[in-house]
């Protein structure tokens, strides 16, 4: 006998219910992206709190709809109730390494919304270049970028950027990280760096920011104001990490300042010296931020409500990095095992896949600490050749 | 193509202006290419390339013994051809004298354990060219899929491709065949029996060695089977096929990783191993099979390339088959014993691109030296080249071009150049720039 097709009348419309409004505004860390979808003969319905919500329910509303081999498309009755474990789910771009044109990072946004990945971490600057067209400081891309025309980010694209993450419910949070992976800021901002020393002679060549003079931090308020305009979320990311003392231990005034201040010769209370101004400045621009582990556990002087990112990992460190973060009452964000950077044969997502955030010692209050984590996709060996097959 | 590649990229035209003035340097006109024999016609295996190119104005000279070295002496000539800040392209003086060190320069894909679309196909073709390589080895069925569409077997393809628009025409082969040799490239089809084989026995009943367990047929299926006469008339009939299709000299017989369980396991195979007096010994059963294959092929005027359990399991080879050295496990000593015994060999051991590694893996691959091996001048000979693979496990379409290149024009330069190229300093330069170039 011949098949009967089981269909029934076709659903024409996906309702969806967004309880408050907002589609103007921006997703933060406290939004709430749980929906409810309820798939029925003659109706199909999702609701949410917030649009960020209803964003979520409309990609598993595609996942959910398959296509015959006569072309019809059909979809299962379903109640599916969901909700994000993790609030901050994040995936870091590294667009100093090698530049990424606009294009690639676009599409990795849209890749990302089939994720439900909710923040962009753009690691924008670093060592190797300065792409960041800045409208304070215009001669930091000047000098800084690989090629001031080609390999920028202009104002609109940063506003696209910021606009494309937005339409997927995706924060953008820029990492301008200080004092170290700095090189490409000293071409653009002379003065900025810290000169190193051979002997008595300064030796041509430049390290971390320069923590002793007034006019790093007149540069590093007035960059920041603009960062603080230019970035709509309420976190910016300042890095702090990999901080190589062995330049400024070089510099005779550093030296000088060291026992001025009575630090002796740690110069941990030097970096610390920086990133608690540089944290004081942040603040005072009205935006929360977050920092790679080394601030943490170089012993700096943190506001409760920082965020530590714990990236390092030897032979699983890093959950003895959380256990100790959560313990001092930090929020943390997990990296350390999913550097996506470090590529290997066969199916290494298993390895990925199988890491549980909280399975480090501590009690549920540290627990609830850990607000997630960030796939890292750092650009040494990286650019828009190869990006995509190797990120997803 | 060449002119598209040394003056068409021109994106800097946009931003440069041409200066009003003449410039002051004398300006090239002309390359002229003379090609000292007649025409080689369709195949040639093992060519032998010598070019040189002369660069002084008015007119640069590329003069080559056969076609094949005026594309190798073409490619060095559109590399040395650079563009300055205002958009003239120049190039310096130049005397070239240039030859490959190895004939054998190949590459390895794998269009079974993923499909691979033609486009993907032909544009390794370009970037092999890009680096002087001039053989394509197509591993093209395997177990996975079986996407060549035979004219004599149909069915392989009907039941054994992943789909039915995942095949390789006749059409599609041809195209991928003159491509390649407009390059200068060889095509070099693999049929890899009697392992890796699964995908054959969809379309191709009573092929595949039936399994048992206690008794009784599992319904699996190993290797070939060995022991029906129907078997060798397939393979006659089959390889008459390959043989008029791909017009290269040799082709690939593959012969590897054959497990011996399943016939082990098969009534009807134990009694032949019993008749022939081979023992328990199943090398001599594969031995067997892949001489009279090798015998097959033979009588088509084809040279056989084999993986190189089949001498390691001392099948009788022709004297002409090459043996290409995989495994890499002391490769260098399987290099003496395949040379030692006269055999041609390939080498493959040290360039399995497939296994990716975070960083600049290039490097190992580029500090390989192919003929680190005990053994006489004479066996050094014998080794013709070596092949980078591919393998298609975890590569498709999406990320073929760039895990395969530039990791792939580090063993380029390796089989090319001379043994004392070596600085990896100075190849890092040259690799990067022919990176972009390549871009």
């Amino acid at each position: 006998a011949e098949n009967e097709p089981s269909w029934e009348t076709p659903c024409t419309e996906l309702l969806v219910y967004v309880s408050t409004p907002g589609c103007d505004g921006f997703p933060s860390l406290d939004s709430k992206e749980s929906y409810k979808l309820s798939v029925s003969k003659g109706s199909m319905l999702l609701s949410a709190e917030t649009v960020w919500g209803a964003l979520r329910g409309l990609e598993t509303f595609s996942q959910l709809v398959g296509r015959d081999e006569n072309g019809t498309y059909y979809i299962n009755e379903t109640e599916i109730v969901d909700f994000p474990r993790f609030p901050h789910r994040g995936l870091l771009l590294d667009t100093s390494r090698h530049y990424l044109p606009l294009r690639a990072i676009l599409e990795t946004l849209d890749v990302m919304a089939y994720n439900k990945f909710n923040v962009f971490h753009w690691h924008i600057v670093d060592d190797p270049s300065f792409p960041y067209e800045s409208s304070t400081f215009p001669e930091l891309s000047k000098q800084g970028a690989f090629n001031a025309m080609s390999h920028v980010y202009t104002a609109s694209d940063v506003r696209a950027v910021i606009e494309h993450a937005r339409l997927r419910g995706i924060r953008v949070i820029a990492e301008f990280d200080t004092p170290g992976h700095t090189l490409s800021w000293g071409p653009g901002a002379p003065g900025l760096l810290t000169p190193c020393y051979v002997g008595e002679a300064p030796s041509g060549v430049y390290g971390p920011i320069n923590p002793i003079v007034n006019s790093t931090y007149q540069f590093v308020i007035r960059l920041f104001q603009e960062v603080s305009t230019v970035f709509p979320d309420f976190f910016l990311h300042l890095g702090g990490d990999e901080v190589d003392f062995t330049c400024w231990k070089s510099n005779p005034e550093i030296r000088a300042f060291m026992m001025e201040k009575g630090f002796g010769t740690d110069y941990k209370k030097l970096e610390s010296f920086y990133i608690q101004r540089l944290l004081d400045i942040v603040s005072s621009l009205g935006k929360g931020y977050i920092v790679w582990q080394e601030v943490f556990d170089n012993d700096v002087k943190l506001r409760p409500d920082t965020i530590i990112h714990v990236w390092k990992d030897n032979n699983l460190q890093y959950l003895k990095e959380m256990a100790n973060v959560t313990r001092a009452g930090y929020r943390a964000l997990l990296s350390a095992p999913w550097y996506l950077n470090r590529i290997s044969y066969g199916q290494d997502w298993i390895e990925a896949y199988k890491v549980e955030p909280l399975s480090f010692e501590g009690v549920p209050e540290q627990k609830a600490l850990v607000i997630g984590g960030e796939a890292c996709m750092w650009g040494e060996y990286v650019d828009v050749t190869n990006l995509t097959p190797r990120l997803w | 193509r060449y002119y598209e590649y040394i003056f068409g990229q021109s994106w800097r035209r946009t931003w440069g202006r041409r200066p009003l003035a003449a410039r002051a340097e004398p300006e090239l006109f002309q390359l002229q290419v003379v090609i000292e024999a007649g025409d080689p016609g369709l195949s040639f295996s093992f060519s032998f390339s010598l070019d040189h190119l002369t660069v002084t104005e008015p007119v640069a000279i590329l003069k080559a013994s056969e076609v094949w070295g005026a594309l190798r002496g073409l490619e060095t000539f559109s590399q040395l051809v650079h563009e300055d800040d205002y958009g003239s392209f120049l190039v310096n003086e130049s005397e070239i004298n240039d030859f490959p060190r190895f004939a054998h320069r190949g590459i390895l894909l794998d269009t079974s354990r993923h499909y691979l679309p033609l486009r993907s196909i032909l544009t390794n073709l370009d970037a092999m060219a890009f680096n002087k390589f001039n053989v394509l080895h197509w591993h093209i069925v395997d177990d996975q899929s079986f996407p060549y569409q035979s004219i004599y077997f149909p069915e392989l393809s009907d039941k054994g491709a992943y789909s039915s628009n995942l095949i390789y025409t006749p059409t599609d082969v041809r195209l991928v065949i003159e491509y390649a040799r407009l390059r200068g490239i060889r095509v070099i089809p693999e049929f890899d029996t009697p392992g890796h084989t699964q995908s054959w026995g969809k379309g191709q009943k009573d092929l595949l060695t039936p399994c048992y367990s206690g008794g009784q047929p599992t319904g699996s299926f190993g290797p070939v089977n060995p022991v029906w006469n129907t078997t060798y008339d397939f393979m006659t009939k089959f390889f008459k096929e390959i043989s008029s299709v791909f017009p290269d000299e040799f082709i690939h017989l593959g012969g590897d990783e054959v497990d011996f369980s399943c016939w082990k396991s098969n009534p009807e195979v134990k009694e032949f191993m019993k008749k022939q007096g081979f023992g328990t010994d199943y090398a001599k059963l594969e031995s067997y099979y892949v001489q009279n294959v090798l015998d097959i092929v033979s009588s088509y005027n084809k040279g056989q390339m084999v993986w190189q359990e089949v001498f390691d399991h001392k099948a009788q080879l022709k004297p002409d088959t090459v043996v290409q050295v995989w495994m890499a496990n002391n490769y260098a000593h399987e290099l003496s014993s395949v040379t030692g015994a006269g055999f041609t060999a390939v080498l493959s051991a040290p360039w399995y691109l497939d296994y990716i590694s975070y960083g600049q893996d290039w490097k190992k691959y580029y500090s390989v030296e192919p003929l680190n091996f005990p053994g006489s001048e004479k066996q050094k000979k014998l080794l013709i080249g070596g092949e980078a693979c591919l393998w298609g496990e975890f590569v498709d379409a999406t990320n073929l071009t760039p895990r395969l290149w530039p990791r792939a024009s580090a063993v380029g330069e390796r089989l090319w150049s001379s043994s004392n190229v070596t600085n990896l300093q100075d190849a890092y330069r040259r690799l990067t720039n022919h990176r972009c170039r390549m871009l």
